[in-house]
This record gives structure tokens, sequence and C-alpha cells, in this order.
């Protein structure tokens, strides 16, 4: 038996995002991923949801620094996508359960896991 | 009252040697929660794609990982080939099938040595990589490459397998499933294994689903969900079906695994019994201009292929949601409850491939 993939992508404004994402909890889907494209000074933020292998997609387009609200109260898993947007692209998300501020991929320190290294992380458990 | 302390877990450690790094809050021997780092090794593989034409970046997509290489260049490509409208030939679609499933034959038996050994099963460990052994002799005689096999490309595969060595594999699949089948029951049956895995860090269906678990993971807690249903490659025509556990504990994760192994058998079997002839590839003209988003199933689970291009010969995008970075968050949920003494199992029962991870 061969199930048909669906893929459909449609564009949110950045007000609506939140309510966009709770109304697909609801529908019984799933968080697959939330990735972000550089577009040449805006960002396309990709919000991944699949329920029975149709893969719909949400599309975000923000301009350099704009807040963007997490949705991580709604899909505890959404802390991973969201810290590494932040951490790669730069992009300020507020409210996330889990906000490691710039240490999740640690792409800035030169030896993160060093030893010898004082005063902990700042990272904390919400 | 519990004395509370922090214990650093890797990003070095014996049973996984792969930098992921867990602080570990822990009341006595008691873990009561979890935080993850990663980043350790991140090579920013994604970038690469605007530096390497589209074509070349299959290569660099094999090695964003040393066990499920093939797996990561069929997703590539079959983004590449539906965003430019390339039907590929039907050989080439059995032979990345029988490829993967080798891949996943020799992915789950190498977890099933390590997760021996996490358990301190010292003979079972060695036992399940001899096994492993020869899956990696088949891919080696039938592509050339042990760990990066260099078949798959844009438009179909490089390499065919001859008819003398379908017959071959079709031969050993016997004997190597019967020695399968006898390491299997150990790890289903024996009661040590049992002693130390059933029960052990138990994700519920509806947690494993709302956080976004994949593969296994998802599978052991009852989520029947193998992207291979979609009929990718030549999965459409084989008839295949989920392997599907639902205790959700660390044991179901180990017999997924497990019957997963038969069944890659079975498709193998099955691929080499209705293997089409004809061509290897079709030729690739033009450049990709537009998106996709391309999943496939890897030992792991599912993996997402998102590229973009923008009408040149280098994409604008590549951006690759491995199963390990899905299956972080059920990690540090299923992590809590259970004692220090037994994290490496658990951090194991959802083989982490940080090397996926850290693209």
């Amino acid at each position: 038996m061969t199930v048909n993939e669906e893929q459909t992508t449609i564009s949110v404004a950045l007000e609506n995002l939140v309510r966009e994402v709770e109304a697909l909890h609801a529908g019984g889907y799933r968080l697959v991923q939330i990735g972000c494209t550089d577009v040449g000074g805006a960002y396309e933020i990709n919000y991944s949801f699949d329920k029975g292998y149709q893969y719909q997609n949400l599309r975000l387009t923000i301009g350099p620094d704009t807040e963007v609200p997490s949705v991580s109260g709604i899909y505890w898993g959404a802390f991973v996508y969201e810290n590494e947007m932040h951490d790669l692209f730069g992009i300020p998300v507020t409210g996330i359960n889990i906000d490691f501020k710039g240490t999740f991929i640690r792409t800035a320190e030169k030896y993160p896991f060093s030893v010898t290294r004082r005063g902990g992380d700042s990272c904390r458990n919400a | 009252m519990p004395e509370r302390i922090v214990i650093p877990f890797g990003p070095q450690h014996p049973v996984l040697p792969e930098p992921i790094h867990l602080d570990l809050v822990l009341e006595d021997e008691l873990v009561v929660d979890v935080i993850p780092s990663i980043g350790y090794i991140h090579r920013g593989l994604e970038q690469l794609v605007q530096k390497r034409e589209f074509t070349e970046y299959v290569y660099v997509a094999e090695r964003i990982c040393g066990i499920c290489s093939f797996m990561h260049a069929v997703g590539y490509s079959q983004g590449i080939e539906h965003i430019m409208g390339i039907e590929i030939p039907d050989r080439a679609k059995y032979l990345r099938t029988i490829w993967s499933e080798c891949s996943r034959l020799h992915s789950h038996l190498l977890w099933l040595g390590l997760f021996a050994d996490g358990m301190g099963f010292e003979n079972l460990f060695m036992r399940s990589w001899q096994l492993r052994e020869s899956v990696l002799d088949t891919l080696e005689d039938t592509t050339g490459g042990r760990v990066i096999q260099g078949t798959c490309k844009v438009g179909g595969v490089r390499r065919d397998i001859e008819k003398e060595k379908l017959d071959k594999m079709h031969r050993q699949l016997d004997p190597f499933e019967e020695q399968c089948r006898e390491l299997g029951d150990v790890f289903l049956d024996d009661d040590t294994v049992k002693y130390r895995l059933k029960g052990l860090s138990v994700i519920s269906k509806d947690d494993a689903y709302a956080l976004g678990a994949v593969g296994p993971t998802a599978r052991a807690s009852g989520v029947a969900m193998d992207h291979r249903e979609t009929g990718y490659a030549a999965y459409g025509d084989l008839g295949f079906k989920p392997v599907v556990e639902t205790a959700g504990d660390c044991y179901a994760r180990c017999a997924v695994r497990v019957k997963e192994v038969y069944a890659s058998i079975d498709l193998i079997r099955r691929a080499i019994d209705q293997m089409p002839e004809g061509p290897l590839d079709v030729k690739v003209k033009g450049t990709p201009d537009g998106e996709y988003f391309s999943r496939v199933e890897q030992p792991r689970g599912e993996v997402v292929y998102y590229l973009r291009g923008d009408g040149t010969k280098y994409l604008s995008r590549a951006r690759i949601r491995t199963p390990t970075l899905a299956n972080i968050p059920p990690l540090v949920k299923m992590l809590p409850g259970a004692q220090l003494a037994d994290v490496p199992v658990v951090v194991l029962s959802i083989d982490p491939c940080i090397s996926c991870t850290e693209r």
C-alpha cells in the first residue's frame, strides 16, 4: 500500500502565527521542523507539520531583528528548532520554554566544553 | 531531603562516543531534569550548498553521517529530482531501495551492539558487530565503499548490481536471517536484558507524537509512522508495513529495531526478486528552480531535506532536519525518573547520531 503525500505551504502573518499553530495542534498535526532561510535582507521561517503524511507548512517572512513569538507553549519540543534558529540566524525568539540564550549550538565559543571553564552556563530550564 | 546535584554527561563518554552534552539534574541517584546541549562538532554543511554545484552536493550530503550516508544521498537527490521534474528509471529505484535497506541493516546491527555494550553484555556486542561486518562486505562488494558508497546521484544511480552479485546476495540472505534471528532472540528473550530494559523510561503514544518523536522511538510507543509507507524509491511496489510496538519503554525501542532487521532482509529479498531491467539513470538537464521538502526514512527516523533552487547551478538553501534532532525533546522527557546508572542505556535507546545532528 502506498500513501500519497501532499505538501502545502501557506503564508502567515506574524500576529497570526501562534493562532495558526494552535489550530494545527488542535487538528492533530505533529511538529516536524522549524527552519529558517535567508532571502536577502529578510528571513523566511517554515513551520512544518504532518498528519498522516500530509505535509502542511506555515511560512512566516520577517525582517532582521523582528522578534518572533515561541510556539513551544503549544509544541513543547519546538525549543530545539527555535534555539537553533536563534543561534544560527540570530533571530530573537521570545518565550521559549527552554531558552539556551545562544548556547544550544555553541558556535560562538572556541572551546565550548572545556573543563577549565568557570561560571557555568546561562541556560536554565524554565 | 535528597541532595540535588548536576552531573555533566558527555560530550565524550565511554558508552557514547558521540559528543552530545547533557546536564543531568539528580536527586541522589534519580534523574529529575535534563538540559541538552549540541554544537560541539557543528560543521556548517547546510551553508556549503551555496558553494557546491547542486550535483556535487550529493557528496556533501553523504558525508553528513557515516551510518546513513546512502540515505542522505537519496533524500537530497530525490528532492532535486522533484524540483526538476525528473523521473528516475525503475531499476535505479530498486537499487536505491536495496542499498538503503543494507544501510538500515548495518545501522541497526551497529546500534544493537552498542546497546548491548551499554548494558555490559560484551559477547552480544561482538556478535552484533560480527553480523554487521557481513553487511558492510556486501556494500563494499556492490558499491566499492563500506561507509561512503558514492553510488546515488541526481537522476538515478552510478552503479549496477550484476545478476551474479544479486544472486549471491539472495543466497546469503537465508543464513544471514537465521543468524540475525538467533541474535534477536537473545535481545528479546534474555532475562537479564528484559530486567534492564522493561519499564525503563516509558514514553506514551500521545507524548511521543506530541513531542515530535520519529523512527523507532515513535514506533515503539505505538505511533505507526514510517515514511517508507509513502512509497518513495521502490517501497510502493514491495508491500511495506511499519514495525510497531506499544510499550514505549527501552525494551520496545530495542524490539522495534530487532524486528526491523528482519523486515529489511525481507525487503531486500523482494527487491531482488522483482528487480526490473533497464537503464540506471537519466540525463539531468538544466538547473533546479523551486523548492521541495524531501523526506525519507533513515534507520533513526524521518529526515527532511528542504531544498530551494533559484535557477542557478547553486542552491540557495538546504535545510536538513535529522531524526536525532527531532528525538532530543522525547529524550529530555523520558530521562527524568531513570537512575543515573541507566542513563547511558536510555540515551542509546533513541539511537542518537550526533554526526547527523551537527550537519
